[in-house]
């Protein structure tokens, strides 16, 4: 594996170098913030590979993990980074929650905010639901994920696994495939790819397509085959079939055919080039298993790693002025 | 009695703008121009500022008397979708006479039944209950052969049709424009073209049937164009728009606010600029406030399940005022949109200066200046997306049938 070149950001200082109180989007951020986020993270990498994993600097904090929608990894990967920080984690699957008895989304923000969190962790079905609980509450908020919005987290998580894998995110070549319009995973990565000068390209048919898409700065294709040539990176996404009311695709067979990412198409892509998957993959279907399981060309292992590291530098930097830490007040 | 309104400028939709009184004869207006004070009338000085028929708001979905005096509309046309619904007479006949005295609401019947979209309603009886009209409520009739027969049966009892203008099949889910914004923050969207479509079907069927057809709210280009040429073709067809698409773009919904979650939802700015240009050459016919009050049990929630809507009656008067100042449309002309045009649409005698009219009018400090503030509105609700906006203009007396209202 090969290190990052990429040496941490030293211009900006403490607060300065992240100014923000929540992490809602990668929207709104810097190219040099998110840099700094990914420089703190490449820190805990090396320690997560220790043997003695843990670290106390969050000992006392609780984390509250609100997940409104169900995850698993999501979920897991959060608690594992707030508990190797030495935090108190919480998990509420709010979906089985008193949610369902008709309290209000801000209802129960106010209920987290009155018991004293010290970050709060939300993932919610809907565009949009993590900044009206950030509005509200007193101590930092991080998204997980909300509704086809922005899956911040994600995105980091993506980009440190492309720099480290390939020494740099600007002027790589990145094609993103899936369902784009239903993927806060490809929002939030079109942000940050395009903020840190990558050349981002995405594949779906028109069905699965959102409009106006070219404006964030990104190269539009129907054409998977066209799409790959020259790829340094090829993004997949996972057919969200419980997000598709309709007939956006005739099957999965006919989507394989079309948008599976085989190693006879992979071949169009650069010959070192990275194959990524947020997970959980439909092996079959958006990727074939010859690819997902290539160690020398699949990152996707690696990227659940990075999320662990990436987890905790958020919740390090987010708490670090009710820390106390020099330089963040 | 008699009052004299003197040292006015008269803005009338039929008799354009210019210096006079106005005498008051009980509810009615007694004379208009260049007046002799009668020896028994009371004398009440405008100072110059602008008296024009009261507004006529057509479409609005809450009575709401503070903010409909406020605002400078004595007759609201109330839309069906109520708890209950106006598919009843007793219901109609109770909402006729809610807001009097000082307000006149003037029921929409329901075209279907529970405006479910399918079994017609008792449209004559609806009428002869005091409905003015017919109307397919928050939503477009999925079903152009309901459609179809609503129209027909509707023409048939006198009555125009107020549509929604939405292909429901296309904007099913949807709390957005198709675009740039709602591809950001991640809203399901639908296409502008959903309205042209209704629009296209909507315009064809009353062509056929000969019904009067007004659209409550048109906000793309691709729609005005279609009810363009149908006037031409003599189409009896009218439109109108709330001033939040000739304000405002989709570019408000940015950080989710749910102050600007409309129906239909706000468009993108070419859409904008062509109801600006329906509004120049007259394809536009009616400015309605939309009026919905929405508490923070509907607004306080995530975009996309938050309800659609705005409080519009306070802030209507000014914002119209503002397309006069850009140039839009002369005063008087923007009082036809006001007031005269949605009182032909009812049928009723409203919205003119003229002699033997009702005496609905409000005294307008045209200048007046002031910055909209959603905690301080008077409507049931603030939810205005043009909150901390300055603008120009303000009603300064409000009169229905000749009787002062106060506010």
């Amino acid at each position: 594996m090969q290190a990052s070149d990429h040496s941490p950001s030293a211009v900006l200082k403490g607060r300065e170098a992240f100014p923000h109180r929540h992490l809602t989007g990668i929207s709104g951020l810097q190219p040099h913030e998110i840099t700094f986020l990914l420089d703190e993270a490449e820190q805990w990498v090396g320690a997560n590979r220790a043997h003695a994993k843990s670290d106390k600097r969050l000992e006392g904090l609780t984390i509250i993990n609100a997940f409104f929608e169900n995850s698993t990894r999501t979920l897991l990967s959060f608690e594992i980074a707030g508990k190797r920080l030495g935090a108190d984690v919480v998990n509420m699957h709010a979906a089985q929650s008193s949610v369902k008895k008709g309290e209000t989304l801000i209802d129960t923000a106010m209920t987290l905010n009155a018991m004293r969190a010290d970050v709060i962790v939300i993932r919610h079905g809907s565009s949009g639901a993590v900044q009206l609980i950030a509005d509200k509450v007193a101590c930092p908020v991080l998204n997980a994920g909300d509704g086809r919005h922005e899956h911040p987290t994600q995105a980091l998580l993506d980009a440190l696994t492309i720099r480290r894998r390939r020494g740099s995110i600007a002027n790589q070549r990145v094609v993103i495939c899936g369902d784009i319009l239903h993927s806060r995973v490809a929002r939030s990565n079109i942000l940050a790819l395009t903020a840190l000068a990558a050349e981002v390209r995405v594949v779906a048919p028109t069905t699965l397509m959102p409009a106006a898409i070219e404006r964030m700065g990104v190269t539009p294709f129907t054409d998977f085959d066209a799409a790959l040539a020259g790829a340094d990176v090829v993004m997949m996404l996972r057919l969200q079939n419980e997000r598709m009311s309709g007939a956006f695709i005739p099957s999965t067979r006919e989507y394989h055919l079309r948008y599976g990412l085989t190693p006879e198409r992979l071949a169009r892509a650069a010959p070192d080039a990275l194959v990524m998957h947020p997970g959980p993959m439909n092996r079959g279907v958006e990727i074939a298993s010859s690819v997902a399981d290539d160690p020398a060309r699949s990152a996707i292992t690696e990227q659940v790693e990075m999320g662990v590291a990436v987890r905790m530098a958020c919740l390090d930097i987010l708490t670090r002025s009710a820390r106390g830490v020099e330089g963040w007040a | 009695m008699k009052t004299l309104l003197h040292n006015a400028v008269l803005v009338c939709p039929n008799g354009g703008e210019r210096p006079g009184s106005l005498l008051i004869k009980g509810d009615a207006i007694a004379g208009v121009g260049t007046l002799d004070a009668p020896s028994d009338a009371v004398a009440v000085d405008c100072g110059g500022k602008l008296l024009a028929p009261a507004i006529v708001d057509l479409g609005v979905f809450a009575i709401d008397k503070p903010a409909f005096a406020a605002g400078g509309i004595v007759r609201a046309a109330l839309m069906p979708d109520q708890s209950p619904v106006l598919d009843d007479p007793g219901i109609v006949q109770r909402a006729a006479a809610i807001g009097k005295p000082e307000l006149w609401v003037h029921p929409l019947a329901a075209a279907t039944r529970g405006v479910g979209g399918s079994d017609l309603a008792e449209i004559a009886i609806l009428r002869d209950a005091g409905a003015r009209a017919v109307a397919t409520g928050r939503h477009a009739i999925a079903d152009a052969g309901v459609m179809r027969k609503i129209l027909a049966y509707a023409a048939d009892c006198g009555m125009a049709v107020i549509a929604h203008a939405e292909d429901t099949a296309l904007t099913a889910g949807a709390v957005a424009t198709e675009g740039e914004t709602a591809t950001r923050l991640g809203l399901a969207a639908a296409p502008a073209l959903a309205e042209a479509l209704a629009v296209v079907r909507d315009l064809m069927l009353a062509e056929e049937t000969g019904a009067r057809l007004h659209f409550r709210q048109v906000t793309t280009a691709a729609a005005f164009d279609l009810i363009r040429a149908a006037k031409r073709r003599g189409v009896k067809v009218t439109c109108g728009i709330t001033p939040a698409h000739l304000v405002l773009s989709d570019i408000a919904m940015t950080d989710f606010r749910t102050f600007a979650h409309l129906s239909p939802p706000l468009r993108g700015e070419s859409d904008r600029q062509a109801a600006r240009a329906a509004i120049a050459d007259g394809t536009i016919d009616v400015l309605t406030s939309g009026h919905d009050p929405r508490g923070p049990e509907e607004k306080r929630l995530p975009f996309a399940d938050s309800q659609p809507g705005a409080a519009g009656a306070e802030t209507l008067l000014a914002l119209a005022l503002g397309l006069v100042r850009d140039e839009l449309l002369p005063l008087d002309r923007l009082f036809a949109l006001l007031a005269r045009n949605p009182a032909q649409v009812l049928g009723i005698e409203s919205g003119t200066l003229t002699q033997g009219a009702p005496a609905d009018l409000i005294l307008i400090d045209r200048d007046a200046p002031w910055r909209i503030d959603a905690d301080a509105m008077r409507a049931k609700a603030g939810n205005t997306p043009f909150d901390g906006l300055p603008v120009q203009g303000k009603v300064v007396r409000t009169f229905k049938g000749g009787v002062e209202i106060a506010f």
